[in-house]
């Protein structure tokens, strides 16, 4: 796979991007109040594969779809994790997708995380609320391959305690890969022991080699603006320095226009893209 | 441990200053610590301290009219707490509580006031450092105000 240079790698598009292909529900968790994975397996048998940071339309069939980011482990192609928030009629109806249901699944699409290209430096992960979901195939990837990195960051914001997400992976990375996990949450009641406050002010405190990091950072747009701008003043170069856009993603293939930010179709051109080119398009409201 | 003077110099708040000016500002300062649930200060007191953190975790709490303390933010190792000894009136304009054991450095707020007032420079460096510090948490209160994981952000 090439390095990224201004934009991710496009990946191969599925033999016909428009058909959805069948999956069975084989196990579905509840993650927070409002947030639940699904596991899904192909009914064909055929497995997915997929680039850590890459996204599929899901269609829940008599809802709609919508664009979902791929939360599982990229070795895995027989089984594909879905975390989806419930927002909206069609998110509901796929969170309400119980074992032995079928869902219909178009893609992958998009660019990938690509964090094999910070092997022999130093990874940070920047997640904000259900952004750490895109990045969990990335930490997932850096866990398979510990040795090849150096030090390893997360940097987790969430809104309250009860927000926060994965928390099983998060004692995990941390007990047996040597990631140094940090959360904090915007809202804390008095029996949480942990942080109070805003994730970008991890980084300014977080113990790593700057000019030879890789960040990959995914949250609520604001925050990864914010989270970019910390990163890049601690001296993270700007091509090291992916964010994952999101935008409404509709074909998938760069052809309907929806997801379109500038010159760039985000469901092919994206939705990780490096920091050097979305800098300048980032606080531009017309965009 | 080390010695209050052992330890500033080495701190990033006081990053860049003089040895000669962080012995002179260290001369305000005393060790202390709190146990958990013990409050370094309270709302409305008179703002006397301003506190480096050495170790532990403390809360910096609001309490609304009913329920419970809202914890606003929070000050780990090597944080720095309180600059309202800084701005007149000089009092406390929130709770802030020991969660862990916590040892702190403790510096007299009339006394560094009055090594700012002798010393126009020295007040202008630490002016810079404390509105760093408050810039830092104003942006922090201003992003976290806009919600940003709640539904529909």
């Amino acid at each position: 796979m090439t390095a990224l240079t201004g934009r991710g790698a496009r990946m191969q598009p599925p033999v016909d991007p428009f058909l959805p292909r069948p999956f069975v529900v084989r196990a579905h968790r509840q993650d927070t109040r409002d947030t639940y994975t699904l596991v899904l397996e192909p009914v064909d048998g055929v497995p997915m594969v997929f680039a850590a940071g890459q996204f599929t339309m899901m269609h829940a069939f008599g809802a709609g779809e919508a664009p979902i980011s791929i939360s599982g482990d990229p070795a895995r192609a027989d089984r594909l994790e879905h975390t989806i928030r419930n927002v909206g009629a069609v998110t509901k109806a796929l969170v309400r997708a119980a074992p032995g249901a079928e869902v219909g699944i178009r893609g992958p699409f998009g660019t990938g995380w690509e964090v094999s290209s910070g092997g022999g430096g130093d990874v940070v992960f920047v997640a904000g609320g259900i952004g750490l979901a895109p990045l969990r195939p990335a930490i997932l990837e850096v866990c398979a391959a510990r040795a090849r990195y150096g030090r390893v960051l997360l940097l987790y914001g969430a809104r309250t305690p009860e927000d926060i997400l994965f928390g099983d992976d998060l004692r995990r990375w941390s007990d047996e890969h040597d990631i140094d996990v940090q959360v904090t949450v915007d809202n804390g009641q008095h029996a949480w022991r942990g942080r109070v406050g805003l994730v970008t002010q991890l980084i300014a405190r977080g113990g790593f080699d700057a000019a030879n990091t890789l960040a990959l950072v995914c949250g609520p747009e604001v925050m990864m603006r914010y989270a970019a701008m910390a990163l890049a003043d601690r001296g993270v170069p700007k091509p090291r320095l992916r964010l994952s856009m999101e935008r409404n993603m509709k074909c998938g293939v760069g052809l309907c226009g929806h997801c379109q930010l500038r010159e760039f179709f985000l469901c092919v051109d994206g939705p990780v893209l490096t920091y050097d080119v979305l800098e300048p398009l980032m606080s531009r409201a017309e965009l | 441990m080390q010695t209050i003077a052992e330890y500033l110099p080495q701190h990033p708040f006081f990053g860049g200053l003089d040895e000669s000016v962080v012995a002179l500002l260290a001369g305000c300062a005393v060790n202390a610590h709190f146990h958990p649930g013990q409050h370094l200060f309270h709302e409305g007191e008179p703002a006397d301290t301003f506190y480096v953190i050495r170790h532990g975790r403390v809360s910096l709490e609001v309490h609304p009219p009913a329920g419970p303390a809202v914890v606003v933010d929070s000050a780990h190792t090597d944080d720095v707490v309180g600059w309202s000894w800084l701005v007149p009136p000089y009092r406390w304009l929130f709770d802030a509580r020991a969660t862990d054991e916590t040892s702190a450095i403790a510096f007299d707020g009339a006394c560094l006031r009055g090594r700012c007032e002798a010393d126009p420079a020295i007040g202008y460096a630490l002016l810079q450092r404390v509105v760093q510090v408050m810039s830092n948490r104003l942006q922090s209160a201003r992003v976290r105000l806009l919600d940003l994981y709640g539904v529909g952000a």
